[in-house]
């Protein structure tokens, strides 16, 4: 028997917290707390998503934010139409990210270093001004979500329900990317971050490996994208502006790259100083900058490297 | 046709803008041979182990190996069909193990790698051919070690046991003791003498003592040419050679 390692223990305790955390409305007596952490959850798990690509596969995406966005309006224009049931709703917007990804992957991946970050975030624009060319969906302004995604055993606009469907799918999630890391395809995702050019002497086709990992990450970050249409009642460009692909990588990066559970606790502590410090200052941003710079240059790997890895590979 | 090479390079050439780094070379492999290749530092042995490996595609000439010219196939490619390189500067994952090192190396050789369901560490498919591995270069007892904890002279020998556990037709060893110490050097020689029986190589080295023990045939290489091809003795007697190379090695 193995001792558990101390990330997996943080992964449980974080868990428990987050799932003990509605008893806090109690107190404060309005949804306000409640509203907030399933927004944050939400957004966890696009940074999650986006730790596959960024932390394992050392792909460094400014689009990423594109795939939130486009599972957020195949929800709301979907709704618009009419069609409510999430058992169709939210396999089409994940089929949808899902190929947009395989697009995009599929030219961006063909270019490396900096070139590869800006094709990311020029496709990530293109899909943007669609969005606010959308004039039959609300353009700029953004489109109403009339109502939340219809399932039959569970009721989404209760809001202490989604907050839990939220939780257990990011945790699915960070299991899922924490697993597939340790499998042969996570070994060839991580091995051609590492040493590409070793990869391809031991034989390795490395582009379809990434594309297929790339696919992965849009895909799931769709997912998140499906609960922020739900969670917001509303969808609008803005959700992925690329400013909102810059945060998503500064929550990976604070958390921990290649350790889905970091970005999780990135994401808390963004939202976190995003809650606070932006009432202090609109340019909260101007002192939230800096001191992650500060953080990232004395703590490399992230809040994450408070909790070492076992030995070892797992 | 039973005793055609399983490598045969057929006047390669390569340019470095006006350097001539490749220059017309003729070189044969044959099946369970071990070929050295010499020369003088900046002679153009790297740069022609990476055409043959892929990384580096000449600019004319064919590479048949195994029957068929791969002078234009994928690095990959090459590496699936038997083509294994172990490099000069060590390029090995250094935040893996050893033992995942390995493993890498025998998952490539084994079928594709869009395999999800289990860790790769759990599966004794992988694990146990690559701690065989480790174990035949005499690195078994340092499998679970990060590689870039590991010393010089042992990152040298995972290098090699990578090469190895791609079970390959062909070495294409690149200075396997590059930076060794005498000891390190005298053991990797032992190595490589057992491994010699079981393996065809193209093996690049300084080391005099070294190519003696182990080559069946020496060519030297100087100035991207081969200026003579032949068994160690022959070579040591070549005036040629020793005026372009051994002398000024041997001093
Ligand atoms: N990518 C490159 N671009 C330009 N010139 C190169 C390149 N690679 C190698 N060269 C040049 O080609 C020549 C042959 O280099 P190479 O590395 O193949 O020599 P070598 O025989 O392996 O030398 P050593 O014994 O030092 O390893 C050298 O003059 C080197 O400077
Ligand atoms: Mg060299």
């Amino acid at each position: 028997m193995r001792r558990p390692s101390p990330r997996l223990l943080l992964a449980c305790v974080l868990f428990i917290l987050l799932a003990l955390a509605p008893i806090l409305t109690i107190f404060v007596g309005n949804d306000y707390p409640l509203i907030v952490l399933t927004r944050v959850l939400i957004l966890a798990m696009a940074a999650v998503s986006l730790d596959l690509i960024l932390g394992y596969g050392g792909m460094v995406s400014l689009g990423h934010a594109a795939f939130l966005g486009l599972g957020a309006y195949a929800v709301g224009i979907m709704t618009t139409e009419g069609v409510t049931s999430g058992l169709v709703q939210w396999p089409l917007a994940i089929l949808l990210t899902a190929l947009v990804a395989l697009v995009i992957g599929a030219l961006s991946l063909r270019t490396r270093g900096v070139y590869f970050i800006l094709v990311t975030l020029a496709f990530a624009q293109m899909i943007y001004f669609v969005s606010v060319g959308l004039d039959a969906y609300g353009g700029e302004d953004g489109l109403v979500v009339p109502t939340r995604s219809r399932f039959s055993v569970l009721d989404l606009s209760d809001r202490t329900s989604f907050y839990f469907l939220c939780l257990v799918l990011l945790f699915a999630a960070i299991a899922f990317v924490a697993h597939l890391a340790r499998t042969r395809f996570g070994l060839v995702l991580r091995g051609a971050a590492m040493n590409e050019r070793r990869m391809r002497a031991l034989g390795f086709p490395v582009y379809r490996y990434r594309l297929a990992a790339f696919v992965i990450a849009g895909a799931l970050c769709g997912l998140a994208g499906i609960l922020l249409a739900n969670h917001s009642e509303f969808v609008s460009p803005s959700i992925m502006n690329w400013g909102r692909s810059a945060d998503l990588i500064i929550m990976v990066v604070l958390g921990g790259i290649g350790s889905a559970v970091g970005p999780l606790l990135g994401a808390m502590v963004f939202m976190l100083a995003e809650e606070t410090l932006s009432h202090l200052t609109t340019y909260w941003q101007l002192i939230f900058g800096p001191l992650i710079l500060i953080f990232v240059r004395f703590a490399r790997s992230g809040l994450i490297g408070l909790f070492p890895e076992r030995s070892g590979d797992g | 046709m039973a005793d055609l090479p399983l490598l045969s390079v057929k006047r390669l050439l390569k340019r470095f803008g006006g350097l001539i780094a490749t220059d017309h070379v003729d070189i044969d492999v044959g099946a369970g041979e071990t070929h050295a290749l010499i020369g003088p530092n900046g002679a153009g042995k790297t740069t022609f182990i990476a055409q043959i490996q892929g990384e580096l595609s000449p600019d004319a000439g064919a590479i048949i190996f195994s029957g068929r010219d791969i002078a234009r196939e994928a690095a990959w490619r090459r590496a699936q069909q038997g083509l294994a390189r172990s490099f000069q500067i060590t390029s090995v994952f250094l935040q893996f193990t050893a033992l995942t090192n390995v493993i890498l190396a025998v998952q490539a050789q084994a079928g594709h790698s869009f395999r999800i369901r289990r860790a790769a560490v759990d599966e004794p498919a992988l694990v146990e051919p690559a701690q065989a591995a480790l174990a035949a270069i005499g690195l078994g007892d340092r499998a679970h070690v990060r590689a870039v904890a590991l010393s010089h002279g042992e990152q040298r020998q995972l290098e090699l046991a990578m090469a190895l556990a791609m079970r390959p037709k062909l070495l294409l060893l690149d200075e396997p003791m590059a930076g060794m110490g005498r000891q390190d050097t005298a053991r990797m020689t032992e190595i490589l003498r057992k491994l010699k029986t079981q393996y065809s190589m193209l093996l690049v080295e300084h080391d005099m003592s070294a190519v003696e023990a182990l080559a069946d045939r020496v060519s030297v290489l100087v100035a991207g040419r081969v200026v003579a091809t032949g068994s160690f003795a022959q070579i040591r007697a070549d005036a040629h050679v020793r005026a372009a190379y051994l002398g000024e090695k041997h001093r």
